[in-house]
């Protein structure tokens, strides 16, 4: 007989047996399947999470196209402490004088948009009114594009539109599901914003929901018609530069900076006075933050892991002196000390990765309940689920080789006459 | 007979190390040889000995000197490995409480010990298969122990020793916890065996099991007492078949 034959067949009757000894202890077992499943779970539920939540990001921050980055006074992100809050505060608004040097010297931008929002607004058509949550923007001709907004119906904004500041209005999906009835298109209506009559030309392509927050409750003026309305120092104003390519992506926003920094008179040697914001920079600031949290949570679960493999150790001690009659028996038919060996230590591999597999279904079920929450894509951490099942058998290993040597050292003859 | 020496023991001893300074010498010197085809009972009162006999005999255990010499191969001096090898291939066990897997139904009690041997699935199965029929337990190839009577599950046990086509059945008191109606059936069994061509050696204390036997070595203080063929008392109707 070949000797992988003999591995073979040893193997399987070693995973047979291991499996009708976790049958027969089931209460036992599972038990101590327990801490395994927890363990696996919470690694896998917030991997599972986190690849959600940037799933949502990426989705979300899509507002911007490719090769497209966005000047802003603050930082858009997280971080922003109440240190950092307070070195934000003296800020100056990015005025339209400070926007329209960058676009007009800036040489290595396809485009370049320009938009300033007003936000908690109340839009009437008719009798029929949005609730008081809907934002307008400012944009220029650029501003639709570099947005990655693309109108579904209708028309977007032109250049006339803005050297006119001709009221005009290209709205979000959301708006026109609660101000229209579907038989009415919208385009041609006139509605009303903060007193102000503007007439709709555009409708855009939907665009869905990022993290609960939805995308698709604004509406777009010409930047002109905006400055009229709230004055040019209402707010300030986002530049969006789309690089001509990714090679000269990095040069653009040099580029930008230094026109801007001239611009709003920086002196040399002091840090910038405004912001930058790419999806690129969202995801890596996302995934700097989540870190931390991930290697928390990594930490804690390698915790439970180690305390379930104790259990384990312990269960199958437990089980190797039970069963010390059962080894005196294979012992006199024939099994040498690494059949023992072998059959002891699978026993505690199925039993961890019994335990692994349902942490893992488990923590992608509860992982992906953001996802389900919130209409996103479902998310499978493969590389996760594959680690989570490669730990859990490193745990069997470990922890199950101590009862398994102590299995196959047993004399047979003392074996076979325990009780 | 001119049959091949199976067993050939040689000034045998086995001293036990009790802690301190004290030793029990549970074999002082044994010499015995048993040819293929005998059917040999081995007897003496509990402390005898006859306990160790049996296991440097059935290889569980190796002499702290002495030769013992198995088909002509020297196993004293055999590692762990080796002597399981010899305990699978060439001994069958019988033991007085079966010793079956409580979990697994006879047939897979029967494959055991062709699954250390090495042998494919298939002809594992034919084989066990066979070795149940030969047994008289062809039908019940799927109970577990606990859905057989004492006497199947100590066929169940004869089936898993013959299994491999041992050189040797060695049975410790076989019937030992049987009645003695089905102790009989068994006892029948071996003179079956026996006269199939087996190589019988029993251990037992009991004088009415060991009369089925057709040679006796009574061990007492850890020496051959006697050795002798005896006569048969009783001839089992299936050895008047043959």
């Amino acid at each position: 007989m070949s000797k992988t034959l003999f591995e073979w067949s040893n193997i399987r009757e070693s995973f047979a047996m291991a499996l009708s000894a976790i049958r027969t202890n089931k209460l036992r077992s599972a038990l101590t399947l327990v801490g395994i499943i927890v363990g696996v779970f919470s690694i896998i539920a917030v991997m599972t999470a986190m690849g959600v939540l940037r799933n949502s990001i990426e989705q979300g921050m899509t507002q911007l196209g490719a090769n497209t980055f966005q000047i802003q006074k603050f930082p858009s992100g997280f971080d922003s402490g109440p240190e950092m809050r307070r070195r934000l505060r003296n800020r100056k608004d990015i005025t339209y004088e400070q926007a329209l040097q960058v676009r007009d010297k800036v040489t290595l931008a396809d485009a370049i948009g320009l938009e300033i929002w007003q936000f908690g607004l109340t839009m009437f058509w008719q009798d029929k009114k949005t609730n008081p949550n809907i934002s307008i923007a400012g944009e220029n001709v650029d501003g639709v594009a570099t947005n990655n907004w693309i109108v579904d119906n209708g028309r977007g904004l032109n250049q006339e539109d803005i050297d006119k500041a001709t009221n005009v209005i290209i709205l979000g999906v959301n708006i026109v599901e609660k101000l229209f009835p579907p038989q009415v298109n919208p385009i041609g209506e006139r509605v009303r914003v903060d007193g102000e009559i503007y007439q709709v030309i555009g409708v855009f392509e939907k665009k869905g929901s990022a993290l609960g927050d939805n995308q698709d409750n604004f509406g777009v003026i010409p930047i002109t018609a905006y400055f009229q309305k709230y004055g040019k120092r209402a707010r300030s104003i986002n530049i969006m530069v789309k690089a001509k390519s990714p090679v000269v992506y990095d040069d653009c926003v040099e580029q930008s900076r230094a026109i801007l920094r001239v611009a709003r008179g920086v002196p040399p040697g002091q840090d910038d006075d405004f912001s930058y914001f790419s999806n690129e920079g969202i995801i890596e600031q996302f995934n700097d933050i989540t870190s931390k949290f991930r290697m928390a949570v990594f930490g804690i679960s390698s915790i439970a892991l180690l305390a379930a493999g104790i259990g384990i150790m312990n269960i199958m001690l437990v089980s190797v002196t039970e069963r010390t009659r059962e080894i005196g028996i294979r012992k006199a038919i024939g099994a040498r000390r690494t059949n023992i060996l072998t059959q002891f230590i699978l026993e505690a591999i199925v039993l961890s990765e019994i335990g692994g597999i349902i942490g893992i279904l488990v923590g992608i079920l509860a992982g992906n309940s953001l996802a389900i929450i919130w209409s996103l894509p479902v998310v499978i951490p493969y590389d996760w689920a594959v680690i989570g099942f490669v730990i859990c058998s490193i745990i069997g290993i470990v922890f199950g080789v101590y009862p398994a040597w102590k299995a196959s050292n047993l004399d047979p003859i003392e074996s076979l006459r325990y009780e | 007979m001119d049959n091949a020496v199976v067993i050939n023991i040689q000034q045998i001893k086995k001293m036990y190390d009790m802690g301190g300074a004290e030793e029990v010498h549970a074999l002082r010197g044994v010499n015995v040889e048993i040819r293929k085809n005998e059917y040999v009972a081995i007897m003496g009162p509990s402390g005898s000995g006859k306990s160790t006999l049996m296991n440097i005999i059935g290889c569980l255990d190796t002499p702290t000197s002495g030769l013992y010499e198995f088909n002509g191969v020297n196993v004293s001096e055999m590692n762990d490995n080796q002597l399981a090898k010899i305990r699978n291939k060439e001994i069958g066990f019988v033991f007085q409480t079966f010793n079956l897997l409580a979990r697994s139904d006879s047939l897979h009690n029967v494959e055991l010990p062709l699954i250390y041997g090495g042998i494919p699935a298939a002809e594992r199965k034919r084989l066990a298969t066979e070795a149940l029929e030969q047994v008289g337990l062809g039908e019940r190839i799927h109970h577990k122990p606990n859905e057989l009577s004492g006497g199947q599950r100590q066929r169940v046990a004869i089936a898993r020793a013959l299994v491999n086509k041992p050189s040797i059945l060695l049975a410790d008191e076989p019937t030992g916890n049987l009645d003695s109606k089905t102790g009989d059936e068994i006892m029948n069994l071996f003179a079956e065996l026996h006269n199939k061509g087996n190589t019988v050696i029993l251990v037992t204390h009991e004088e009415y099991i060991a009369e089925h036997a057709h040679r006796i070595i009574r061990v007492r203080d850890g020496l051959v007492a006697s050795d002798e063929v005896v006569a048969r008392v009783k001839i089992p109707a299936v050895a008047a078949a043959v």
